[in-house]
């Protein structure tokens, strides 16, 4: 019996980017997230679904420990990123967040000009030894960002003035110049008109070729269109993981099912 | 299911399945009453089945139209996405049985007499009383969403196919030993092969109301007993 876990952990290991076991939030005496067990897979986007408080926000900030800032927030169970607990108290969070990075509902540039956004993370955690190589990184995550084209010719200029859903993709350039593995998006689209939206969703499907990303999104449409895999919350528990298509077109649970046709009341 | 938040959303929907269950009142009563016409030699009955089909276009591309806008403005997903497809492939499917129909009418002109033998159209009469009886079971299945009836009358296709089988040879041996009963025989033959084809268009909306309800693809294990193509 004492070996089992070890061999199902191993074959975690090759099947799973992170994998989430028995996970409860509180928020002092408020039980927000239960018993949530996930596996996510590697260079895959996967969406968490659900009604407003349902949950997905608080379990996705679990993901790299954004809920350590909040002092009542307490996190059981365990989450591990390629096997690796990240609550182990030998895990350094800056570290752990270079790793997992984050992307927010409404754009957050640094009031810095539109080259600093992106160099910060680099210089602070050493990632280049001189001037050309931080060039050489910013240039590459705005590349990769789709931003390059519009903004290689004004580089100095304020990144809060830019528009809403170029302010977004600076974001996410922001959080590819410190190399993660996993990107966290919090509905990074919910602030954008359709166009920069499409851009985003344009973008997070270019990402998955080298991240994993998980993002949580109001928007069904925005999940069935971005997603391989979509989760569904409702009141702190994890109703029902799936690939995308089969979430959509027959999910399993009643409460699934209600929530995607709107039958919400 | 319980309703949607936005009920307008329950009315577009209903008014689409409304328009299906139209439709199949439509196609089951063209079906009846062209073989009707057959066996009695009743024209008139025969020419106004032939303009009935007219009202089952119309539908058809009405119901086409609602499924386009139903899709534009509200995005169905889960069942109701399966319900709103259900209804364009089901909707295509009775057309086409209108279509037949109104063909067996047609002949039914052509033939312009009395058949000279009654025998001849008892196969074709018996046939038709079991595919109807497909076609009204499916569409009691879509109505009621009953992925169990919808599994049975795909299951009970066979029986169609193999007395489309039968008929096909007894013609065949009619036709060799009179000569002058060809032309009527003939007619007949397709008019056999329409109702077969109705049966099969029974078992696609078996098919569809099958997966619409239950999500999951209806297993094709049914035999093929046409062997016609084989005793040709």
């Amino acid at each position: 019996m004492n070996e089992m876990p070890n061999i199902e952990q191993a074959n975690e290991m090759t099947a799973s980017k992170i994998s989430a076991d028995k996970v409860q939030v509180y928020y002092g005496d408020t039980h927000a997230i239960k018993d949530v067990d996930i596996e996510i897979e590697p260079r895959t986007v996967t969406a968490f679904i659900g009604p407003s408080g349902c949950g997905k926000s608080t379990f996705l900030r679990t993901l790299n420990r954004m809920n350590d800032t909040i002092d009542i927030c307490r996190v059981e169970g365990s989450i591990k990123i390629d096997g690796e607990d990240i609550y182990d108290p030998k895990v350094d969070p800056v570290q752990l967040r270079a790793k997992v990075g984050m992307v927010f509902q409404k754009p957050n540039p640094f009031p810095k000009s539109i080259y600093d956004n992106i160099a910060y993370g680099p210089r602070i955690h050493g990632l280049a030894r001189n001037k050309s190589e931080l060039d050489d990184i910013v240039s590459s995550s705005l590349q990769k960002a789709g931003l390059w084209e519009e903004v290689k010719n004004r580089l100095d200029e304020p990144g809060t003035g830019m528009s809403g859903g170029q302010q977004q993709r600076l974001c996410i350039a922001r959080a590819i110049a410190v190399s993660p593995e996993v990107i966290l998006m919090d509905e990074p689209c919910s602030a954008l008109d359709p166009i920069a939206t499409a851009k985003v969703e344009e973008l997070i499907d270019e990402l998955r070729e080298n991240f994993t990303i998980v993002i949580v999104t109001h928007s069904m449409q925005q999940a069935a269109r971005v997603s391989q895999r979509t989760a569904f919350f409702h009141l702190g528990v994890l109703v029902e993981e799936g690939p995308t298509q089969e979430i959509f077109t027959n999910p399993k649970d009643k409460r699934t099912q209600d929530y995607i046709t709107g039958r919400f009341g | 299911m319980s309703e949607h938040t936005v009920r307008a959303f329950d009315e577009d929907l209903t008014a689409v399945a409304g328009k299906v269950a139209e439709m199949g009142g439509l196609a089951e009563k063209a079906f009846a009453d062209a073989v009707s016409a057959l066996v009695t030699g009743d024209t008139d009955l025969a020419r106004a089945t032939v303009k009935g089909d007219e009202r089952l276009d119309t539908l058809y591309m009405e119901v086409e139209a609602s499924v386009i806008e139903l899709i534009a403005r509200r995005q169905p997903m889960g069942q109701d996405l399966r319900e709103v497809a259900a209804a364009t492939r089901i909707s295509n499917d009775l057309e086409r049985v209108g279509d037949l129909a109104k063909n067996v009418a047609k002949r039914v002109l052509a033939i312009d007499s009395d058949l000279q033998s009654k025998k001849l159209a008892i196969g074709v009469e018996h046939m038709t009383e079991l595919a109807l009886n497909q076609l009204k079971t499916v569409l009691d299945a879509y109505t009621r969403k009953d992925a169990e009836a919808a599994r049975r009358v795909q299951a009970a296709d066979a029986e169609v196919d193999a007395i489309y089988t039968s008929i096909f040879r007894e013609l065949l041996t009619y036709m060799m030993e009179d000569p002058r009963v060809i032309t009527q025989c003939v007619h007949l033959l397709f008019c056999a092969k329409n109702i077969e084809r109705i049966g099969d268009h029974a078992t696609n909306i078996a098919e569809n109301v099958y997966f619409m309800v239950t999500g999951e693809r209806l297993p094709e294990d049914r035999e093929k007993l046409d062997e016609t193509s084989g005793a040709v």
